[in-house]
């Protein structure tokens, strides 16, 4: 994947695995490419009230408000834990600002054992009075990418992780990439919201909520397609909805380098060994001898093979 | 809070000690059969093999059930307390519920010999104490399925087992035969009056705790009656322990989707996990009041004063 070395392509989704602490009870967890950590800000975040959580067909719809301990917690105790488990960690991090994206960058940079850095894009930007996300304007997403490189040490790849209910992601990729990201993670959850038909409330607290799981897989494969296409150097971690093998590679053939495991790390704990397996079958099937032949299959012209 | 009673030391908690999840006792995915499937008063109650889940299992912890088969629509797992366990078959656990929504009818409709995809023991349990002392466990509906496992533990350490199970009316009051052969007593109550007391389980707490003589409590059921039990338990100056219900989509401890406010050893309240920090908590340790909330004094919540203002950006973030 660029600059960022991975032993395979299957990682796991941004607050979907904690630190990774919890699926090890399953599973060795150094047997995945990298454990994507849950969104991290500076401070302790108490999150969103309850319910935070509603089912809806082939997928959930969930907010749970950046709830974490804070940078601190993550540095002292989690990714500690996460090396010395075997385990690579490509942090996620989530500002809410400009100015704390570039402090967590800056102090990932002098941590040890950080592998990439994903610039979660999906926050509120404080500068927006109607509730818009850095990820919903090219030009703000593009702000906060620069000031991450700028703050990360050089080495350190930066991913940014991409929205997919945006007017137009091809742009939003562009963007961040011309800002100085080394690789792209795509998609975060759609913003949607269930009614609970008893009490005709939203279903889960504030309204809005992120869908996420399978239902929202033939999204995130057109947004990794067409990104690939534009950007065809650029490397992907496709992610959403994937829950088998099967979906890892079509996520592959649609340009992605990587695929993450998400919202099925809820209902499979095994999953991230699962799909890693189901993928690496699912190759030597097809006659594949490594993963990157695969990558942007479909775009491909002429008879498959 | 009442200051510490020597009732109150009894009651070894084995959360001062390393977390059990971390342990050989960790949780396990398996496929496992069912051994049948029966109506228990107005539940469904499904006893599963699974050696490795219940050879792991303490009373309060709970197993989580894929349901619809691996390609549902339906997600999400569902999270059940187990309510007996067996040495039969090389170990079997039974666990019941109510058929609300299309999950559990799915699960409903098992016959012998389908297989379920379980993941289990989960969550801490119930801290169990180290002398013979005296325990009212008082249930709600099926909320009181966790006491039975928990009843048959206490006995075997010598403890007095009093029960106290309440309903909306008579066929929700889970297993009361059982309930009176495993208990010095037991008292029932229903809403309607169509099977003991008429009233609240809280209307007959306080008399079976004085002649009981108890010296500790147990409660599991619906948050109101938590709230009620730990206010009757504090009264009486009793420790209390209750295993609450929150809706939760993962039961690991990865989804944070089960929170509530829960009261640290150090005084700080913290949003905690209801699946692996729970489900028993210290009753007189849980907010109930700000139960679906966050209050203002937790740890981070939006002006806590070491997040410097940065978190009131956060009620609108969805991420």
């Amino acid at each position: 994947m660029g600059a960022l070395e991975l032993p395979n392509p299957v990682v796991t989704a941004a607050g979907c695995a904690g630190a990774g602490r919890e699926l090890a009870q399953f599973f060795d967890i150094s047997s995945l490419g990298a454990v994507t950590t849950k969104s991290v800000m500076l401070e302790p975040h108490a999150g969103r009230p309850a319910p935070r959580m509603a089912e809806t067909p082939s997928g959930m719809l969930s907010t749970t408000g950046m709830q974490g301990p804070g940078l601190d917690v993550l540095l002292q105790r989690d990714l500690p834990w996460l090396c010395s488990r075997g385990g690579r960690a490509i942090v996620s991090v989530a500002g809410a600002g400009v100015a704390e994206f570039g402090e967590l960058a800056r102090r990932l940079s002098e941590a040890e054992g950080v592998s990439a850095v994903e610039v979660n894009l999906s926050c509120p930007d404080p500068a927006s009075s109607s509730g818009r996300t850095f990820a919903d304007d090219p030009e703000r997403a593009e702000e906060v990418l620069e000031t991450v490189r700028s703050q990360a040490r050089s080495e350190l790849p930066v991913l940014a992780k991409l929205a997919g209910d945006v007017p137009d992601v091809v742009e939003l990729a562009g963007a961040c990439v011309d800002a100085g990201a080394d690789g792209l993670s795509m998609i975060n959850t759609l913003r949607g919201m269930a009614v609970d038909t008893r009490t005709l409330r939203p279903a889960v607290a504030g309204g809005l909520g992120g869908l996420s799981g399978p239902a929202v897989r033939p999204i995130a494969v057109g947004c990794v397609y067409r990104v690939h296409e534009a950007l065809p150097e650029v490397p992907i971690i496709g992610m959403g909805g994937v829950r088998t093998g099967e979906d890892a590679l079509e996520f592959m053939a649609a340009g992605a380098s990587a695929v993450a495991v998400g919202t099925v790390n809820f209902s499979d704990p095994s999953a991230g060994a699962r799909v890693l397996r189901e993928f690496t079958e699912a190759l030597e099937v097809r006659g594949f001898t490594r993963a990157a032949d695969l990558v942007g299959a479909a775009h491909r012209t002429g008879p498959r093979g | 809070m009442p200051a510490a009673t020597t009732a109150r030391d009894h009651l070894h908690d084995h959360r001062e000690g390393p977390d059990p999840n971390m342990s050989d006792n960790g949780p396990v995915q398996i496929r496992c059969p069912v051994l049948n499937v029966r109506r228990v008063d107005a539940y469904v109650a499904i006893t599963v093999v699974a050696p490795g889940v219940a050879e792991r299992f303490r009373s309060g912890q709970f197993v989580s059930v894929g349901v619809g088969g691996d390609h549902s629509s339906t997600l999400l797992r569902r999270p059940f307390a187990v309510h007996d366990v067996k040495a039969d078959y090389g170990g079997t656990i039974e666990f019941l519920f109510s058929v609300e929504g299309t999950g559990t009818a799915w699960l409903a409709e098992r016959r012998s010999r389908d297989l379920l995809d379980l993941v289990g023991p989960l969550g801490r349990p119930f801290p169990l104490p180290r002398d013979p002392v005296n325990c009212v466990l008082v249930g709600g509906g099926s909320g009181a399925a966790p006491l039975f496992p928990l009843a048959q533990s206490l006995r075997r350490r010598g403890c007095r087992v009093d029960f106290v199970l309440g309903a909306a009316s008579a066929d929700g009051v889970l297993n009361a035969i059982t309930a009176r052969r495993l208990a010095e007593t037991a008292t029932f109550t229903t809403d309607d009056g169509s099977f003991g007391t008429r009233g609240r389980v809280t209307d007959v707490l306080g008399t079976v705790v004085r002649e009981g003589r108890s010296d500790a409590v147990y409660a599991c059921g619906p948050m109101p009656m938590l709230r009620s039990v730990t206010a009757v338990a504090e009264n009486h100056d009793l420790p209390v322990q209750v295993s609450v219900e929150e809706t939760m989509a993962c039961g690991t401890g990865i989804c944070m989707t089960c929170v509530i406010p829960v009261v640290g050893g150090d005084g700080i309240t913290r949003m905690v996990r209801s699946c692996v920090d729970g489900p028993v908590f210290r009753g007189e340790r849980v907010r109930f009041d700000d139960v679906g909330s966050i209050p203002f004094d937790a740890l981070g919540a939006p002006g806590w004063k070491g997040a410097g203002g940065r978190g009131v950006e956060q009620d609108r973030d969805i991420a």
